[in-house]
């Protein structure tokens, strides 16, 4: 594996974007706008927006960066870039982890702005440190690309690749814990809750948000959701072929 | 230097198949180094399935194919053949200097700085792009973006250039420039280009042609030699001359 092409592929991911300032800024504004809406729709009850909006600041990471990098990797290939790099001496894994390099920065600014709102303006209180909130909602930003890279192959068109939204990540958001506790969710729901990568997204959040240490509960979560991000990229790398009918 | 004596390319039994379809049927054939040969047919009758069989990127390949001396696909020639698609493969949302460093990058990872840079500056002005460096291809007429496309395969010197219809849509003067490209590859550096066309008046330019017809070969020798042995004038009226007896016979 090459450092350089690796690198090279951030870079080139990172330009592309920087030739297109409307969806930066859509990805830096849009979770900032819902979060303070958000505050201010409980603003009568801030228990509420104590306790969903470190929920959120790990899901938005996550959707933003499902939806950009599926599109960014149906790009790849519908335009033949992908079947050119794939003819050249171009690794699968220095294309994939340039790709989570590059959004894996932006996942950076994204979840600092909207982690800095919420501790700072929004007066989220949390027990734990907002670095370790920020550290969580990076990792989600991770599994979100690799999410989004994964699905992109089984997309024909962005119509479809945007449709993989709702069919991947609402399911989780429902039986993430965010709507009902998951304690009370049906067995069924639980054990489904269970394995889904986002209901240990949400409960990293929230061990965060009410635990002043590092607990076991979210050592468990990290393990789970870095363990989620890898499994599913290595899968994505599957769905990169030299050879295609 | 014995391995000018071999062919770049040589087939034997070359067959794909598509789904159900065959789309290349059993092709024998060779592409000499140092030569501008033409892939000519009509569209749809695997012209581009033949390219990327060539350039390992078609799957269900069978029969014998070798490029370069190396099995086609093999890791080993991922820097020696260039490979044009049809429509252009590259990022409409970068210049075309940012394109070929990324492209140039990705050849050769680890060439100085300055080695790159004259490989761009080189490519760009192979193609005619010096003026568009610093325009975003999308911005870009279709004959240039199509000219950026090619100009990312000259970048790494291949030693065989496979093109896909790199002509389509270019104005005449645009396309006889192109053709003079060609020829200049293969005689001052010695390239082997493969060009497939769908226009018939472009086999006249190649040193030699392939005729690919419903996926079979109706000929492989020089336009000349073609002409000559089906008694016609032009290399088009021999396509259908051998088309015709390729009916008869069946």
């Amino acid at each position: 594996m090459s450092p350089h092409r690796l690198l090279a592929t951030s870079h080139r991911v990172l330009r592309q974007l920087r030739h297109d300032p409307r969806t930066i800024a859509m990805m830096l504004i849009v979770p900032i706008v819902l979060l303070t809406l958000l505050y201010w729709a409980f603003h009568a009850t801030p228990e509420i927006f104590t306790n969903v909006g470190p929920a959120l600041l790990g899901i938005f990471p996550m959707i933003v960066m499902f939806l950009v990098t599926s599109i960014a990797t149906l790009r790849e290939r519908t335009s033949g870039t992908l079947e050119r790099l794939m003819s050249m001496p171009m690794q699968k894994a220095e294309l994939i982890l340039g790709y989570a390099l590059a959004f894996g920065l932006l996942a950076v600014i994204q979840a600092g702005l909207a982690t800095g709102l919420s501790v700072l303006l929004l007066h989220l209180t949390l027990a734990g440190s907002p670095w370790l909130l920020l550290f969580v909602a990076v990792l989600n930003a991770l599994l979100g690309t690799a999410l989004g890279l994964f699905v992109s192959a089984f997309a024909a068109s962005e119509f479809q690749a945007v449709q993989f939204m709702p069919a991947v990540l609402l399911p989780q958001l429902l039986l993430c814990g965010l709507f009902i506790p998951r304690g009370q969710m049906q067995t069924l729901l639980a054990d489904l809750s269970n394995v889904l990568p986002m209901s240990y997204a949400v409960d990293a959040m929230t061990q965060v948000s009410t635990h002043t240490g590092i607990t076991g509960d979210f050592w468990r979560d990290l393990a789970v959701i870095a363990g989620s991000a890898l499994l599913v990229l290595v899968l994505g790398a599957a769905t990169l072929r030299r050879r295609t009918p | 230097m014995n391995s000018h004596a071999s062919p770049a390319v040589r087939a034997a039994a070359l067959t794909v198949v598509r789904g159900s379809r065959t789309v290349l049927d059993s092709l024998d054939f060779t592409v000499p180094r140092g030569q501008v040969t033409g892939l000519l047919g009509p569209s749809g009758s695997g012209k581009s399935t033949l390219i990327r069989a060539l350039v390992g990127a078609q799957a269900k390949v069978s029969g014998a194919l070798d490029v370069l001396g190396h099995p086609a696909g093999d890791p080993a020639l991922r820097d020696r053949v260039g490979y044009v698609t049809q429509s252009p493969s590259v990022y409409r949302d970068l210049t075309v200097s940012q394109n070929l460093e990324y492209f140039a990058t990705v050849i050769d990872a680890r060439a100085s700085r300055a080695t790159r840079r004259a490989a761009i500056t080189k490519a760009l002005t192979d193609v005619d792009l010096t003026d568009h460096a610093d325009d975003l291809v999308s911005r870009l007429s279709g004959g240039q973006s199509s000219r950026a496309s090619l100009a990312v395969a000259l970048l790494g010197n291949p030693e065989l250039l496979v093109l896909d219809e790199p002509t389509v849509g270019l104005d005449p003067v645009l396309r006889r420039d192109l053709w003079k490209l060609f020829h200049r590859l293969a005689d001052e550096r010695g390239t082997t280009l493969l060009v497939s066309s769908h226009v018939m008046d472009e086999a006249e330019r190649c040193d030699r042609l392939l005729l690919l017809r419903e996926g079979r070969l109706l000929a492989d020798d020089t336009p000349d030699a073609l002409r000559a042995e089906t008694q016609t004038k032009t290399v088009e009226e021999a396509f259908l001359h051998l088309v015709d007896k390729a009916a008869t016979a069946s």
